[in-house]
């Protein structure tokens, strides 16, 4: 899914958190944000899941405004509590077809059951959760827990990915693995990312766009009157897996342009 | 160094034999000073001799009452159980039902949660009278002062708990496609069951505080209104017991409820190895 970003603003009473976000991005990108600590990037992650609604401007979701509530086709994966404690591995992975193919009763009996665990399986062997799929959450370590978030949000096939820190909590080997996990996962599916992190060097790592957030104006008797906004926007266009990202955008924009000529606008 | 008094532990042994030493000491005490007023006066009936509290249990226990031809300590028993269980039954479902609207639901919140906090407030003893004038003096009051009296608490603990679980966790079901109904069958009721019976747990005694007050006031049997009715000749021979036996009751009503919550729900207390 692409995403334009109009002129948004967040604000609580006097506080402005976010100003003047104006930006757009393609489907299949893979956006890095990064930024000091309070600086509106998780309130960004936040409206996106509309969680929260901006206050002034909009956001638009393949031409269409953003929908007022959470649903499957942006997924999610929290620094903490993204899995369901009290389910296993499978039954996590398996939550979201329930969710989505049994509205009343959300369990699976006989045949429809048996598909629903050979897909859940897959995905949970896509993250290599194989050998742990009758263990509950807390019997799992840190890396292993967000291998599964990842799962259980996949599962769902969501066209944008959301992810708050995911890595934060990992020690360095297991993060250079769920970073080769990630690419892997991001190529196969062609989700647009947006990935909240405080590691430079992972977001430039990962990412084929790399977004700032800072505050540019600062008043010192009022602290809170101005809010951050994206201050640098980098493409890394050096990387190979951009190119055919912006090669389709391209061939998008020419598309819609031309259905304007036609329509004589 | 020596360690701080936090950081030293007893070991098995000696942790059994300090929690068994203050009923070592009650039971002892008790026998002393039974036996003391036993020998000033053979017919003192406060501290009856442990002997014959044990006759006494085992007639209540195994003989027939003369005038109602019952059994009469698993006649109260099962009187009181019934009244206890229908209570408690009741009062359980709807501070599941009522907590988890409260919690999750804020229209549900805004609508009911000042009424339940205000009615919490209400003594239910104050309210007994009015119970027995509307109910009448039959079970109905009796089950009803029980559900009066624990269920706002119930409700007010269960609305706590679903409400302070993580927003994370509906904000991830909601991003796999839940429903509101979805959402409370397979996340937030699974995940506060363990709650609702520690709270069912924790308000056992108030529970049976209500039914032995109502029983006292008016019944024609029960365990409460048996220590109540034999009060009257100084029958500690049969008031302690009775006691005893109410005690043990709470007290595997309780290990029920705790073994339950281990054995129904092994996410609890699995840890990583």
């Amino acid at each position: 899914m692409s995403l334009v970003v109009e002129n948004v603003w967040k604000e609580y009473g006097d506080q402005t958190v976010l100003e003047r976000l104006n930006f757009e991005v393609p489907t299949g990108e893979f956006c890095a944000l990064v930024g000091p600590s309070g600086c509106g990037k998780t309130t960004f992650l936040r409206m996106l899941l509309a969680m929260e609604q901006p206050t002034r401007g909009k956001i638009l979701l393949d031409g269409k405004p953003l929908p007022e509530e959470p649903g499957p086709d942006r997924g999610i994966v929290f620094q903490r509590y993204s899995v369901f404690p009290h389910l296993t591995v499978l039954e996590n992975v398996m939550l979201g077809l329930e969710f989505e193919r049994s509205p009343l009763v959300t369990r699976f009996f006989g045949a429809e059951r048996r598909r629903a665990m050979g897909e859940a399986r897959s995905c949970i062997a896509s993250v290599g959760l194989e050998h742990a799929i009758e263990k509950y959450p807390a019997e799992l370590s840190g890396g292993m827990q967000q291998r599964l978030a990842i799962a259980q949000t996949l599962v769902r096939r969501p066209k944008i990915l959301l992810l708050d820190e995911p890595f934060g909590a990992l020690d360095p080997g297991t993060k250079a693995q769920m970073h080769d996990l990630l690419l892997k996962l991001w190529q196969e599916e062609g989700m647009t990312v947006f990935m909240i992190t405080h590691d430079l060097s992972e977001g430039f790592h990962l990412a084929t766009r790399v977004l700032s957030f800072d505050k540019v104006r600062r008043d010192p008797q009022a602290p809170n009157a101005y809010g951050a906004t994206i201050v640098y926007d980098l493409p890394l266009d050096d990387k190979e897996q951009r190119k055919p990202i912006i090669e389709r955008w391209r061939h998008q924009l020419a598309e819609r342009q031309s259905q304007f000529v036609r329509a004589g606008i | 160094m020596t360690r701080r008094l936090i950081n030293r532990h007893p070991s098995a042994g000696s942790a059994l034999i300090l929690g068994a030493l203050p009923f070592i000491l009650l039971a002892l005490a008790y026998v002393f000073f039974s036996a003391t007023r036993l020998a000033d006066n053979p017919d003192d009936k406060l501290l009856p001799a442990v002997s014959q509290m044990v006759d006494t249990a085992v007639r209540m226990a195994t003989q027939p009452d003369q005038r109602s031809g019952n059994v009469l300590l698993w006649a109260d028993t099962y009187a009181s159980l019934k009244r206890l269980f229908l209570g408690l039954s009741v009062s359980t479902l709807v501070a599941l039902v009522a907590g988890v609207a409260i919690g999750l639901v804020p229209y549900v919140r805004a609508w009911v949660a000042p009424v339940v906090g205000v009615i919490s407030l209400v003594p239910p003893m104050a309210i007994l009278p009015i119970l027995f004038i509307t109910f009448g003096l039959d079970e109905l009051s009796k089950v009803m002062l029980i559900i009066i009296g624990i269920t706002p608490f119930m409700i007010r603990d269960m609305a706590a708990r679903v409400a302070e679980m993580p927003s994370e966790l509906l904000i991830k079901a909601q991003t796999l496609g839940a429903s509101t109904w979805q959402i409370v069958t397979r996340v937030i009721v699974p995940q506060i069951l363990p709650r609702l019976f520690d709270s069912l747990r924790l308000q056992l005694g108030t529970a049976w505080l209500f039914l032995i007050s109502a029983e006292a006031i008016a019944a024609t049997e029960g365990l409460g209104y048996r220590i109540f009715l034999v009060r009257r000749y100084l029958a500690m021979d049969v008031i302690l017991p009775y006691v005893a036996w109410i005690t043990l009751l709470a007290f595997l009503m309780d290990f029920g409820l705790r073994k339950l919550n281990t054995t129904a729900f092994p996410w609890l207390t699995r840890r990583a190895g």
